[in-house]
């Protein structure tokens, strides 16, 4: 029973990171339909940023300690996000006209790059480093439960930039925006609607929720290097196809379902080494009944 | 603009493929190819023993070279990753044309240049691939380092007679070579010494989360876990297991060694021990001597034990050539598998039939976040 309720535990911490960073993955798409495959890379750039900031915010602000880690992770979220809008503005912008294929494979172009540019010795070198200690740590013991503080901080903040996504998408008037330009460009166009600022912005907030998401990730495993990015944003991704992808709870939903998924196999015995292929497995099952993903409405898709 | 540059980096790289062409058909040096992680994840370990390798070359050309010529030595960085050694070995062989081969330390990697090596007849010496099957590859593969079961058997030992544990849980890396071979071995040694494995779980390499593996650990409830991995992993996972709750001994092998282990794993690596292939405290004259020049070297650097097997690699080749008196591939492997004792830093070996090292291993424990020395156990 204890073996089954930790496992749990472990499965919602595990879940929460890949539903945070699915979010950022899900977002992009609903607005411009495909992928930003360099969303992962934007993760691993915000635990760098937050590795080189750290230092420099030290001598504010007392880490670990929570206006430090506030801070810390503020000022990385403003440097993905102006890091997001650039790949934007550079890669995918130039793009916009063309079909969506070339702009995903220019995504993977950018991702690759980001990876292999940051592994250079002059830039970040491939060794792993260790992360900084943003926040004070304490565990929750009830009987022979464990329960880390980050687990319930990464849950926590998930919940909450849920919930803040969903109200600027829905509630306010650049949500508005972000919907009308999903749904057709140039009709948006039409109607007044800035489309490059609508999309700068959606690249700027997914990138800022990347950021937050790979400096939690850090505080969750502290060490890190240029590829840390690689293996989450692949859960991530498929977490978001899981859940349907463009939606924000199915995003969330996703999440947790595959940390789930991949921690029971995990920790089975004999079945660990499998850990991937089951979840994944399941993943295609899933798929296969249910295409659009577990809370996506099926639509045609205009190609 | 382009085109000029292109065609200046052309003529430089002809010129240079030129002149290595010549160190070929003798000249005044005897070119030696390196392969090493010198980036990547398991880059600490390729560069110290990058560096113990050129403190050698650096020191037996000081003291008049081998057959009156000085070392060359050409290095290649395969990245640490797969794939990579092959591409650079076969560069170091055909086109630098080299007399031998030194690398790598990561046993998947260099089981990917022995064959090449094998097939060019050009030997290679791997100074800290513990894989048995490194040398099973063929005849002009040789290393200076011991070899998993031996290692295996010796945590296996410690585990069951120094620690008293009886029942221990093995966490393998799937995805490495080492891990799985090391594994292997010493759970045949906790079987033969009367212990019991209560739980085997595995995880890949690079894996950020082990929550789930060391939950099911915690659960079978052992005395002591073998983690034959790397360090980076091995960081995470004891972190991990201390935020569960898990207080008993972590035991692993040389793979844990360097100092990002400590600087990553914090307290959290504290109190656990591994095997390895030497440690600098041990006070022979010969270590002393080594230690002291590889810190006026490297800025007061303490060597560790790759950059000791680094450096041993290069003086066994070395002696080798000069044993053989000639610089012939074939010549230097007769030397190479006809040596009976060889004093290299990490101590007194002898190349058996296989063409591994005969030779000790050293026990240290994470202590007051230092490596400190446990014991020295012979084969």
């Amino acid at each position: 029973m204890d073996w089954f309720l930790q496992q749990l535990i472990n499965g919602l911490a595990l879940g929460a990171i890949y539903a945070l960073i699915a979010l950022g993955y899900t977002m992009v798409y609903g607005v411009l339909r495909f992928i930003n495959f360099a969303h992962s890379d934007v993760l691993m750039l915000g635990a760098y940023s937050a590795y080189f900031l750290a230092p420099a915010v030290e001598k504010v602000a007392p880490l670990p300690s929570v206006t430090g880690a506030v801070i810390v992770v503020l000022l990385s979220a403003i440097i993905c996000a102006g890091i997001g809008m650039l790949i934007e503005f550079l890669a995918y912008r130039p793009l916009r006209s063309r079909p969506k294929l070339t702009v995903l494979i220019t995504a993977i172009g950018v991702s690759l790059f980001i990876e292999y540019t940051c592994q250079h010795k002059a830039v970040f070198g491939a060794d792993t480093k260790p992360f900084p200690r943003l926040l004070g740590e304490s565990d929750l013991h009830l009987g022979g439960l464990v329960i880390g503080s980050n687990d319930l901080l990464v849950l926590g903040v998930t919940v909450l930039l849920l919930a803040g996504l969903w109200f600027i998408v829905q509630r306010t008037k650049i949500g508005t925006a972000m919907r009308a330009v999903s749904f057709n460009q140039q009709a948006a166009a039409l109607m007044g609607i800035n489309i490059n600022r609508i999309i700068s912005f959606t690249f700027g907030l997914g990138s800022a929720l990347a950021a937050i998401a790979g400096i939690l990730y850090a505080i969750k495993a502290p060490g890190i290097d240029p590829l840390m990015g690689v293996q989450p944003g692949l859960r991530a991704f498929v977490a978001a196809v899981l859940g349907g992808i463009g939606n924000l709870p199915g995003a969330a939903l996703g999440g947790l379902l595959l940390g789930l998924l991949e921690t029971f196999a995990g920790g089975t015995p004999g079945l660990s080494n499998y850990r991937d292929g089951i979840a994944f497995a399941i993943l295609i099952l899933i798929l296969l009944f249910k295409p659009a993903g577990l809370l996506g409405k099926a639509t045609v898709e205009k190609v | 603009m382009q085109k000029r540059q292109f065609f200046v980096l052309g003529a430089i790289g002809l010129l240079v493929s030129g002149l290595t062409g010549c160190n070929k058909s003798g000249g005044d040096t005897i070119l030696i190819g390196e392969f090493a992680s010198l980036t990547g994840k398991e880059a600490t370990f390729g560069i110290s023993s990058h560096e113990g390798t050129i403190l050698a070359v650096k020191e037996i050309n000081a003291a008049g070279g081998v057959l009156g010529k000085q070392l060359e030595l050409k290095t290649e960085d395969d990245q640490s990753k797969a794939g990579e050694p092959a591409n650079v070995v076969n560069k170091l062989i055909s086109k630098d044309g080299v007399v031998a081969i030194l690398g790598e330390v990561a046993s998947s990697r260099s089981l990917e240049a022995a064959p090449i090596c094998q097939q060019n007849g050009v030997p290679m010496i791997s100074p800290a691939s513990t894989n048995p099957k490194v040398t099973e590859t063929g005849d002009h593969i040789f290393r200076v380092c011991f070899i998993d079961p031996f290692q295996g058997t010796v945590m296996a030992n410690f585990a069951t007679k120094t620690l008293n544990a009886k029942k221990v849980a093995v966490f393998t890396d799937v995805k490495s070579d080492y891990s799985k071979g090391l594994a292997k071995f010493f759970k045949e040694g906790i079987a033969k010494a009367g212990g019991q494995v209560v739980a085997e779980l595995d995880f890949n390499g690079g894996d950020k989360d082990f929550k789930a593996q060391l939950t099911a650990i915690k659960t079978a409830g052992p005395d002591a876990v073998f983690i034959p991995a790397y360090y980076t992993d091995v960081a995470l996972i004891c972190i991990q297991a201390k935020q569960l709750g898990i207080s008993i001994p972590f035991l692993g092998g040389d793979g844990w060694e360097s100092p990002t282990l400590i600087e990553i794993g914090k307290d959290a690596v504290e109190g656990h021990y591994f095997s390895t292939h030497y440690s600098a405290d041990a006070g022979t004259p010969n270590v002393q001597n080594f230690v002291d020049s590889y810190k006026k070297e490297y800025q007061g650097k303490v060597p560790d034990a790759m950059a000791a097997l680094g450096y041993d690699s290069a003086m066994f080749l070395a002696d080798a050539i000069k044993r053989a008196n000639s610089t012939e591939p074939g010549k230097i492997r007769e030397a190479l598998a006809a040596t009976k004792e060889f004093e290299g830093v990490t101590g007194k070996m002898a190349i058996n039939a296989q063409r591994d090292a005969v030779k000790s291993a050293v026990i240290l424990q994470v202590k007051g976040g230092k490596f400190t020395f446990v014991e020295t156990v012979n084969p």
